[in-house]
């Protein structure tokens, strides 16, 4: 068995994950403050990734980042870049296609933190970005693990986006939901196994960390 | 000297009504705000931190404008530092006694001090969440305390102590408020809580 597709699985669910909270965490709070019209668009878009088929996802950012389009011709241009079958699309598409798991719960839980919290703080002096950082976000830790945990995850199992986007490259876009697709698809069943048992237990261990971090018996990370 | 006179249009469960109040308050002085449930009581004293703005009005304390919509000045809750008691008392649940008031000063001599007049010593490594009512009332007056705020905005302050507690702690409040020269405006549905403690009231309705 081939140690490859489960290395870049968790390098992209990792490299992931960070970019997601470096973007995800302000687009969160940006959502959670008074809703308009321009936000219920916004948080639509975003959600997209939750209910349309990955292939069909994976289908329009392979159109979009091929060289035959403007953006994919730009990035090649100007960046010598090429987003189709290299693991920067991955993580490109990755970043698009986990973004509500990041999004969602961190904006739900600073929406439901009473108002007040980030008010007291305000009549102290602090600013929006220090009551950020000390106040809100220390108080919504377990809807973070929650959101971290669910894109690592989501993000180690995507199978859909990634065939599009990344094909299946020995050393660069196999990933190991791949590995074991083309496993079964040629009788390696036991190889199948192998790198799904590891997939499990990672991610049982993920989950198991969160519950204990959380210290909270009555509420699960998922939830 | 502190002169306010706003207007603002609230919703009520009865309707759009108009939120009018004008008056002065004395430099040191303790005004009782009363009124009748939904007048725009809490919301009078949001507008005075900072918190809300009036379509009309304008607040100056000690000579600074605050708030003055006609010349378009209305400085941030941040810059006017008002101490604010919350009706929730809006205390930070990953915060301990000691970090509350921290959080507000690096004053350790006068966090010792607060904590000793709420009582809250031996509860100083407690977060809110393992504190009873009327503790976290007393942490948030403390934590507004702590940043010797000249105006200080207390929403129902009082409405978790026990009567010999609020008897205690308004006898030192009073010693401190007026060391550190603040004016306070007290918001109370109950005459009894704030005996001994108002020395006006003003009335919305």
């Amino acid at each position: 068995m081939e140690w490859t597709p489960i290395w870049l699985s968790l390098k992209l669910a990792a490299i992931t994950t960070m970019i997601l909270m470096l973007i995800g965490i302000p687009l969160a709070y940006w959502l959670s403050r008074r809703s308009s019209w321009l936000k219920v668009v916004i948080e639509a878009i975003l959600t997209m990734p939750l209910v349309l088929p990955p292939s069909v996802l994976g289908f329009y950012l392979l159109l979009s980042f091929s060289p035959n389009s403007f953006f994919g011709r730009w990035l090649l241009e100007y960046f010598n870049l090429s987003l189709v079958f290299s693991f920067e699309g991955l993580v490109v598409a990755s970043v698009i296609y986990s973004l509500p798991f990041m999004v969602s719960p961190v904006k739900s839980a600073l929406a439901h933190l009473p108002a007040s919290l980030a008010e007291a703080s305000y009549t102290m002096g602090k600013s929006k970005l220090h009551t950020f950082y000390r106040v809100q976000l220390p108080n919504i830790k377990s809807s973070l693990w929650t959101a971290i945990v669910l894109t690592f995850a989501h993000t180690l199992g995507e199978f859909g986006v990634v065939l599009m986007i990344g094909g299946r490259l020995e050393g660069s876009t196999k990933v190991a939901s791949i590995a074991i697709y083309d496993a079964v698809d040629n009788n390696q069943y036991h190889e199948a196994n192998m790198y799904s048992l590891i997939l499990f237990a990672i991610t049982f261990v993920i989950v198991i960390l969160v519950f204990v971090f959380n210290k909270n018996a009555m509420r699960g990370p998922l939830e | 000297m502190i002169s306010i006179n706003i207007q603002k249009n609230i919703k009520t469960y009865k309707g759009r009504y108009r939120l009018t109040v004008a008056d002065s308050f004395p430099a040191g002085s303790v005004t009782k705000v009363y009124g009748p449930s939904g007048i725009g009581k809490t919301t009078f004293l949001r507008i005075i931190a900072g918190l809300s703005t009036p379509e009309q009005g304008k607040i100056v304390v000690h000579g600074q404008t605050w708030l003055d919509t006609a010349a378009g000045i209305n400085m941030s809750p941040q810059e006017r530092k008002a101490g604010f008691v919350f009706q929730d008392y809006a205390l930070f649940p990953n915060m301990t006694v000691r970090e509350h008031l921290q959080y507000a000063t690096t004053d350790e001599l006068l966090i010792s001090r607060l904590l000793t007049m709420g009582r809250m010593k031996s509860f100083d490594s407690h977060k809110p969440q393992h504190l009873s009512g009327g503790q976290q009332q007393r942490l948030a007056i403390l934590r507004a305390l702590a940043q010797r705020p000249k105006l200080l905005l207390m929403d129902e302050a009082f409405s978790a102590l026990d009567d010999e507690l609020r008897e205690d702690l308004i006898t030192d409040l009073k010693i401190i408020l007026k060391e550190f020269e603040t004016t306070t405006i007290i918001v109370s549905h109950h005459a009894q809580e704030t005996l001994g403690f108002a020395d006006r009231s003003l009335k919305i309705d």
